[in-house]
């Protein structure tokens, strides 16, 4: 799959290039009861598959250049744009069960052996959830600083909890009904990537400007992200981190986790401390200093080293 | 877009008005003006897997205007596509209701009891009390996340109600704590000294957890109907 070439500027052309990053080789859609999803792989299509999954508000394109380094080692990385994600359809209602579901249908889609899972973020909780309904499909598990922990919040009085709740829950009630016809402002390539960079402020322009030119279409008035534009950060409902963490103990394949020392927004802030006492057994857990929320894209070549050898 | 129901009472059939929700057409049906039209009308909610009832029921007994609103994927609302139904979509759904009909009293069944406490808390000044009642689908998914699971309709299922809410919904996890945190919100927020009443004589986790808060109080439907009919809004 090539950038999209015709009619962009030499400027958005430009910016279509980056160091190291390759689309996909082969992209196909998989249905979900009825919700169109793009998976899309990198790599010789029979070689053993690794399945891949990106982090909330990101997809599968943000993969471009670490999943290269996976499928040049000799995987079938293969990958999908959540529900309202990328290049997967846009839905009535969004919900943790409903992309497990579709992450499952994605699943069924692959040859019925077991196989590495890895994710990065919300993807990296997706992967443990899988791997618990679903321990016959998975071979080994790689979650990139994607354990959420209520560790960070523990030094906050119950008042200031519940105040927040209550904030959210009115800020929530007010962003739905906003949101018929709502639409993404359109911008120039420069203007996405400055939009999306308060979200991930430790990346790189180029990286950003990149992203806009796999990540969002252009349009007569301008660049827009393909994301959902009724999706928003956040929300209500009785979710607690702790429950994603208690997925961990009962792994029964090999498990790695990776931990980007470097607190930002899109981060949950854990500590090794928090996740320590949660592993499997033999499990292993790696921490690197410097590095923010983003590992793989951050440090691309250090974590696919680790993913390899790990693997291996 | 308005249109005409079928026959929902001896004096009128009800109408059903249309409310939009994000991408969802809500079917919010009036099915009585009662003895006084511009009385704070009263909001049914169905329970899981029903719609709002053809007529008002023996049950209940209010002085002005009664309403019901088919929840996303219910009688005659819009069936998403893929499922991904929560319990805060539906609060949602009645947001859209509120937004159209003001100041209400809800009673609501089942799932729809729930929703009712959730909104309430939301907007204590336009929900002049709720009723918690029985009905499908009030105790939900218990207090903690089972076993990850992905479930499928069986093939053939009626597309309505929506099988994936069935599902769905009937797994919604409702830790007693975060029920207890809505009614100190209803409770700290409202006008009123007791605007939460509990009529439901099954009490899952969370409903039990509600009963127990200050500002609670236990009656039968019809009681407590007469309780906030008798109510006035000093929110």
């Amino acid at each position: 799959m090539a950038p999209p070439s015709v009619d962009l500027t030499d400027t958005e052309q430009a910016a279509a290039r980056y160091p190291g990053a390759r689309r996909p080789d082969r992209r196909r859609v998989v249905e979900a009861a009825g919700v169109a999803l793009s998976v899309v792989e990198w790599g010789d299509v029979d070689a053993p598959p690794l399945l891949t999954a990106h982090g909330g508000f990101d997809f599968a394109g943000t993969l471009d250049v670490f999943a290269p380094m996976l499928a040049d080692a000799g995987w079938r990385v293969v990958s999908w744009d959540q529900r309202g994600h990328g290049d997967s359809a846009w839905t009535h209602l969004y919900s943790w069960e409903a992309d497990l579901r579709d992450a499952s249908a994605v699943i069924a889609s692959l040859p019925p052996t077991p196989m590495p899972f890895l994710g990065h973020s919300k993807g990296g909780s997706m992967v443990m959830h899988l791997a618990n309904l679903a321990p016959h499909r998975v071979s080994a598990l790689v979650n990139l600083d994607g354990l959420p922990s209520d560790g960070t919040m523990t030094d906050v009085a119950d008042h200031e909890r519940t105040r927040r709740l209550r904030d959210e829950m009115d800020a929530w009630l007010a962003h739905r009904r906003t949101l018929v016809d709502k639409q993404r402002r359109p911008g120039t390539i420069e203007e996405l990537a400055e939009r999306r960079g308060r979200m991930n402020p430790r990346l790189s322009t180029e990286w950003l400007r990149y992203l806009v030119t796999v990540g969002a279409t252009k349009d007569d008035d301008g660049w827009r992200w393909k994301l959902d534009p009724t999706m928003r950060m956040g929300g209500f409902g009785p979710w607690r981190p702790e429950w994603s963490m208690l997925r961990l103990p009962g792994i029964g394949v090999p498990f790695l986790g990776v931990l980007g020392m470097d607190l930002e927004v899109m981060g949950w802030g854990t500590q090794p401390r928090h996740v320590l006492p949660y592993l499997p057994p033999g499990g292993r857990l790696e921490v690197l200093e410097g590095v923010g929320h983003f590992v793989h894209i951050e440090q691309p070549h250090q974590v696919a080293d680790l993913v390899l050898e790990f693997l291996s | 877009m308005t249109g005409t129901s079928t026959s929902a009472n001896g004096d009128r059939p009800a109408e059903t008005s249309w409310l939009r929700h994000h991408r969802i057409d809500l079917a919010l049906h009036r099915l009585t003006d009662g003895e006084d039209p511009t009385f704070r009308p009263l909001l049914l909610l169905h329970g899981l897997g029903e719609r709002t009832p053809g007529a008002v029921p023996a049950e209940v007994a209010w002085p002005g205007p009664v309403f019901g609103l088919d929840f996303t994927g219910h009688g005659r609302s819009t069936v998403p596509v893929g499922g991904g139904y929560t319990s805060e979509i539906l609060v949602g759904d009645v947001d859209a209701a509120l937004d159209r009909l003001g100041q209400v009293t809800i009673l609501g069944r089942g799932l729809g009891a729930y929703i009712a406490l959730l909104i309430s808390a939301a907007r204590p000044a336009q929900v002049v009390g709720a009723v918690l009642a029985d009905g499908p689908g009030l105790a939900g998914g218990g207090v903690h996340p089972g076993s990850p699971m992905v479930a499928y309709p069986a093939p053939g299922s009626a597309p309505v109600p929506d099988p994936f809410a069935l599902l769905e919904l009937a797994r919604d996890v409702r830790p007693p704590d975060y029920a207890q945190t809505y009614v100190r919100f209803v409770v700290e927020r409202s006008g009123l000294e007791r605007p939460v009443m509990v009529a439901a004589m099954v009490r899952p986790a969370w409903l039990a957890a509600v009963a127990a808060e200050p500002g609670v109080a236990e009656a039968g439907i019809g009681e407590a109907l007469a309780f906030f009919a008798g109510s006035a809004d000093t929110a």
